[in-house]
């Protein structure tokens, strides 16, 4: 098995251990996990515990912060506990990574628990998934599978805060209301503060779940208004919240060197000489574990300051062996992707109607569509600090899915979980990457073998080299339009990779339910799959990042070949308004695609007069459970210089919890994906990764930035996640504008390649 | 080698000279408001002030700040004569916006948008475009940016008209 299959197979895993999560209906999950009384816990008050699988799991003492002599509070659960003085605590269980779920989740808590916001103060929870659940921020899944779990946490606090004063006042439950962290008597207009409650609160029997009424949308005080994130204080102010702000005294600092192409072993090393170096306190080879999701072999450097390690990393001399690394090519593989395109695949991935005898008398598009290679390039560096002793290991990490951590670093050093302690730190940019913990695993890797805490940095260019990869791809599509104008039958011949021979590589497989298979009467999906060596994983919306562009700019083509207006030709392939999968939330619902789109061009006036060289251009895609449409406006001169104006957003992921969260990740997913769809492309050479910075890595800076329009459909479904499905559309709304404006086909990511400057 | 940051003095070992001053900021002083993000002056997350100006600290070298005065984003606010957990009018425009997303940019963003402000206290699109066109932000927060600067100057501007 080679390391590039192990850790495909590995983070394949992870992908699927998410998608089972969501597959579940968060209600079914939460009433699995009813809530079990424990009393008698040090420092006083009562606690919730979560009932899993039949087997009781007492709340974790050291699952909650608790120093000695601590005032007694009411702490209903492990989400959150109010103090005698009125502040109230709200435990955020998942990991920040830029997505606002360090306010989001706390805003639904303090939302059923009548909360007033302002005394709320929120603190990121231990990672202990067998008190919270779902531990990891991937796939957008953060707010569908925790909405019934955060709520009931907030509502059953609030039901015995109500009890407490019933018994107070003598009067039942029912005469009691409760709004901004008070509690009042309807009748006699009699209040008692949440905080002069605490303690009865804390005597009151847990409430059965089935008793409580969580709250209508029209009663929501916090949720759908803008509120501004919980850390922007500390943020603006430069505290130490992020990974490689961590310190611990007597801390060592680390750099790892591993071979520029996947798999390379070390063969020799210049060691003794870069003990020498000032402020060098050990260098040392690991072999490593063989898997690139945890420590593939390389050379460990441990110094008194991270320059002083970076400068020695600069004159390590390593001598590689590469008889198993990567030989990958990217212009090998466009040629033999050019070379295929003209034949479909030797394998279905779905097939429906005839396509043949459908399209002998239709009129026929045929196109070739490529996308690059792309990095995930969060701009803190991958990073951790860990501390090994007695046995046991402390990790500080900013990573997407310490619950996955737990389990890798478990692996790697052979400890069992119990001995592993993970503080999840605020993250400095996650986009998928910090789903794979290897930092974690070379952190963890090397502190076995340091008589001290060590804090492990990687250089921007580790982190360009050493990345999985969003997969480049290609289609050759063919599309069939009847006399009729209609669009009958789709032909999608997918040219993408594999690393175990069988199975796509992550992110590059297409599914048998990719827009539009589903809704047209004849279809061709197939594909080839190419080996590779490259690691990749999951990118900011897996598949859709990049099938989006490829799809919905062929649509487009073929609108335009059937002589029909675009928004009135995707309007009509969506057809009836139908749920594809009736209660599937990750299934198109033609419905709500067709009111983001009629919304989308609306509000960007599709249809307006525009000058030449300026176009509008229209593009949908549904991914992560959401709905979104996109206008974009561009204008391209004689010599290909462009400058998208504008972007308009029309998305549908059920009531919104924070708008201005909400909104920030949609103006975010537009500039992503303007940024990745303009400038960026990784050329692999020999194995090894070509752009190794920003200055040949052009991330979109402030003076390139389009104004950004955002209008959601606060439809009754329940809320989904917003930090993926807003991208997709993005690269072919520009790509689909730009032909509007210009008559010229883009058919290759980057923009920059077919020759546009801005 | 002594280096006034934020005003106070501190002793570096000779020997840090060469060191960029970003790591002396955060390994040995402990102010890790700065940040790293490319080490080669490209992407601005290591921006400071050396005498009201603003410098990228991973490509500046410890010794060449010896003497001036050196003002981090910890001690922006003190810098305008903001003390007692005042802030900044940018670090209050910064949160009433929520600018941030991940928020590892935001600190080098701010101090290139303190240095704009006091030579242009009421900048253009264009001006703020010119002026942060050297700092990153990787979620994409630019045009909350671009909104938090133009509320700073007006508060700016009407404070000092009032």
């Amino acid at each position: 098995m080679s390391a590039a299959f192990s850790a495909d197979d590995y983070i394949n895993q992870i992908m699927r251990a998410a998608e089972a999560q969501a597959a579940t209906s968060p209600k079914t999950e939460f009433n699995r996990r009813g809530f079990l009384k424990v009393v008698g816990l040090a420092g006083g008050g009562l606690v919730l515990a979560f009932h899993v699988g039949g087997q009781n799991l007492a709340f974790a003492q050291d699952g909650v912060k608790r120093t000695a002599g601590e005032k007694k509070e009411f702490a209903p659960n492990a989400f959150l506990r109010v103090s005698p003085d009125g502040s109230i605590l709200i435990y955020s269980k998942g990991p920040e990574i830029g997505q606002g779920i360090k306010t989001a989740f706390p805003l639904i808590i303090a939302e059923e628990l009548d909360a007033d916001w302002k005394q709320v103060k929120v603190e990121q929870a231990p990672i202990n998934p067998a008190v919270y659940g779902r531990q990891s921020a991937g796939g957008s899944r953060s707010i569908p599978t925790s909405w019934d779990q955060l709520r009931l946490a907030g509502a059953s606090a609030r039901a015995m805060l109500i009890a407490a004063a019933a018994q107070e006042w003598r009067v039942p439950v029912e005469q009691i209301r409760a709004e901004n962290s008070i509690v009042i008597h309807t009748g006699s207009g009699r209040q008692l503060t949440y905080g002069a409650l605490a303690n009865k609160a804390a005597l009151q029997p847990i409430p059965d779940e089935k008793s409580l009424r969580l709250k209508d949308r029209k009663e929501y005080k916090l949720l759908g208004s803008r509120i501004s994130g919980v850390d922007n204080r500390a943020i603006v102010t430069g505290q130490p919240l992020f990974g490689i702000d961590q310190t611990l005294p007597g801390l060592r600092y680390a750099v790892f060197e591993k071979c520029p192409a996947v798999s390379g072993k070390v063969k020799s090393a210049n060691l003794a000489e870069i003990k020498k170096l000032p402020g060098i306190v050990d260098a040392f080879v690991l072999e490593g574990t063989g898997k690139v999701a945890e420590v593939m072999p390389g050379v460990a450097i441990i110094a008194t300051s991270t320059w002083a390690a970076f400068q020695a990393k600069r004159a390590l001399k390593i001598v590689w062996d590469e008889s198993e690394a990567s030989k990958d090519n990217w212009h090998e593989w466009i040629k033999q992707a050019e070379a295929l395109a003209k034949q479909t695949g030797p394998e279905t991935i779905f097939s429906a109607g005839d396509f043949t005898k459908a399209t002998a008398d239709a009129k026929v598009v045929e196109a070739f569509y490529r996308y690059p290679f792309v990095s995930h390039t969060p701009l803190e560096p991958q990073n951790c600090t860990a501390w090994f002793r007695d046995g046991r290991i402390e990790l500080w990490a900013p990573t997407q899915n310490p619950e996955a951590g737990l389990a890798a670093v478990a692996s790697t050093l052979g400890l069992p979980q119990e001995k592993i302690t993970i503080h999840q730190t605020r993250v400095g940019g996650g986009f998928g990457r910090r789903l794979i913990n290897d930092f974690m695993c070379e952190a963890a890797a090397i502190a076995q073998k340091v008589n001290a805490p060590i804090k492990l940095t990687w250089t921007r260019e580790d982190d360009q080299l050493h990345d999985f990869y969003r997969v480049g791809g290609f289609h050759s599509f063919k599309g069939g339009i009847d006399k009729s104008g209609k669009l009958i039958a789709w032909a999608d011949h997918f040219i993408t990779f594999t690393a175990d021979g069988q199975q796509p590589t992550s992110g590059g497989d297409l599914r048998p339910d990719e827009f539009p298979a589903q809704v047209l009467p004849h279809v061709s999906l197939t594909q080839t799959k190419l080996p590779l060596k490259t690691p990749t994983g999951p990118w900011r919306a897996p598949r859709s990042c990049s099938i989006a562009f490829a799809v919905q700019s062929f649509i487009h083509e073929c609108a335009v070949a059937a002589g029909r207006d675009h928004l009135e030709f995707l309007l009509s392939i969506m057809g009836e308004p139908r749920w594809l999968k009736e209660g599937d939330p990750y299934a198109l619902n033609t419905a709500r695609a067709i009111s983001v789109i009629k919304l989308a061009a609306e509000k960007a006036g599709w249809g307006k007069p525009l000058p030449k060289g300026r176009g509008l251009g229209l593009a949908f895609h549904f991914s992560h459970a959401g709905h979104f449409a996109q206008v974009a406006e561009v204008s391209v001169d004689t010599n290909k210089k462009l400058r998208v104006h504008k972007v308009t957003v029309a998305g549908d992921i059920g009531p919104i919890i924070n708008l201005s969260g909400a909104e920030n990740q949609v103006e975010g997913c537009v500039i992503d994906g303007y940024s990745t769809a303009l400038g960026l492309e990784l050329d692999i050479v020999n194995g090894r990764i070509q752009q190794t910075n920003f200055d040949t890595y052009p991330i979109l800076r402030i003076p390139h930035t389009p104004e950004v329009a955002v209008h959601f459909i606060q439809s009754d479904f329940p809320p989904t996640g917003v930090g993926e499905p807003a991208l997709p559309p993005v690269a072919p709304a520009i790509a689909n504008a730009i032909y509007n404006a210009t008559g010229y086909r883009v058919r290759t990511l980057p923009l920059v390649r077919e020759g546009f400057t801005v | 080698m002594q280096l006034t940051i934020n005003g106070q003095q501190y002793t570096v070992p000779d020997s840090e000279g060469s060191t960029p001053l970003l790591w002396v900021l955060r390994d040995h002083l402990g102010l890790v408001g700065a940040k790293y993000g490319c080490g080669v002056a490209q992407c601005g997350a290591c921006t400071v002030h050396v005498n009201g100006s603003p410098v990228r600290s991973c490509v500046t070298p410890a010794s060449a700040v010896v003497g001036q005065q050196v003002t981090t984003i910890e001690g922006l606010a003190a810098s305008v004569g903001k003390t007692d957990g005042r802030l900044h009018a940018l670090q209050e425009a910064w949160i009433e916006h929520d600018v941030a997303q991940c928020g590892y940019c935001q600190a080098g963003q701010i101090m290139s948008a303190a240095a704009l402000l006091k030579n242009n206290p009421k900048p253009t699109d264009a001006d703020i475009d010119n002026a942060l066109a050297g700092n990153l932000c990787r979620c994409g927060t630019y045009i909350r940016i671009r909104k938090a600067i133009h509320a700073a100057a007006a508060r700016l501007n009407e404070r000092a008209a009032s």
